[in-house]
């Protein structure tokens, strides 16, 4: 044996590999990490554990940090190579997703900045 | 060359002669129907983003009324977020079960899937009903107009995840673990957490940016 008998699958997220405890093991995992970084995003937010202006900037790495997880663990999304074409399109949703709130924070941002009184 | 042999394709080999890139043949139906359904909850996560512009832009214009921190509990939506988060584990535990063939433990889980998504539900149909008893209704600011859309929207998608669990309940009770079943068992699943990804977006931007300030 050696490794030659392993197929190449195209993998899609939710999709699990064959091993039985090392899935339960994940999402387990998974789940912990997620309620760690929820409770954190809660305390952040009510203390001021933070420096204070620098909060919202805590927040938005918390759901980010948690948003991976579930990605991961939940959605079984990684980086090997037969799962390139789920990252592919993740990065277009995600590419697709950031222009259009940026964008429109930034301009009404713009707009207000320039409203008459 | 046993056939078995056939659909193999050594380690080292790289990825382009893999399966589903030409090299190995077309790629199985339930990866073809799972990645349909990726690029469906992509589309979907950029309705939200729409809806989550949407709402940043306008949480500012309050007209005068009532704000988020005057408004929102966040005790419930801690409670709130932990149903989702736990409904989330067990659909992925219900679609562990249900790919290894277990049907007992896959209506198991998918009751606590249930009712864990049903519980999230009840919780925000009554902070909604709350919010308009006290007159801070979608049609009160530009900021509940927008908080009303994104945050109903979310629960109108919930709604019809446990819908869609019902039905798949009940072809899995039918008709057993077949794999068309559980090719829709899959997309159900990548539904549900999706649903919980776009609920952290929620919970931090809506309601703790909302209140701390």
């Amino acid at each position: 044996m050696d490794g030659s008998d392993r197929v190449f699958d195209d993998r899609t997220p939710g999709v699990e590999e064959q091993e039985s405890t090392a899935s339960v093991l994940s999402y387990t995992a998974g789940l912990g990490l997620a309620i760690l970084a929820t409770i954190g995003s809660f305390v952040v937010s009510q203390t001021n554990l933070l420096w204070p202006p620098g909060i919202p900037v805590g927040l938005v790495v918390l759901a980010f940090a948690q948003i991976g997880v579930h990605l991961v663990f939940f959605l079984h999304l990684g980086s090997a190579p037969d799962n390139t074409n789920n990252i592919l399109a993740l990065a277009f949703g995600v590419l697709i997703v950031f222009l259009v709130i940026t964008g429109s924070i930034w301009i009404i941002a713009n707009l207000h900045a320039n409203m008459m009184p | 060359m046993t056939i078995a042999t056939l659909d193999r394709v050594p380690t080292g080999v790289p990825t382009e002669f893999a399966r589903g890139r030409g090299g190995g043949g077309p790629a199985p139906k339930r990866i073809v129907v799972a990645y349909g359904f990726w690029i469906f909850i992509l589309s979907d996560f950029v309705m939200f983003s729409g809806l989550f512009a949407a709402y940043a832009v306008l949480s500012g214009n309050t007209a005068g009324g009532p704000t988020g921190s005057e408004l929102f509990n966040l005790r419930n939506v801690f409670i709130e977020t932990m149903c989702l988060l736990l409904s989330s584990y067990t659909c992925g535990l219900g679609a562990l079960s249900a790919e290894r063939r277990q049907p007992g433990r896959f209506l198991i889980f998918a009751a606590f899937t249930f009712v864990l998504g049903a519980a999230f539900l009840f919780i925000e149909a009554s902070e909604f009903a709350g919010m308009v008893a006290k007159g801070a209704g979608p049609s009160r600011s530009g900021f509940l107009s927008g908080f009303f859309t994104l945050v109903a929207t979310h629960g109108v998608h919930v709604t019809s995840g446990l819908i869609w669990l019902t039905y798949l309940v009940a072809q899995v009770v039918v008709k057993g673990l077949r794999p068309p079943v559980l090719r829709r068992l899959l997309c159900w699943s990548l539904f549900w957490h999706a649903l919980d990804i776009v609920w952290v977006g929620v919970f931090t931007l809506v309601y703790l940016m909302g209140d701390f300030r």
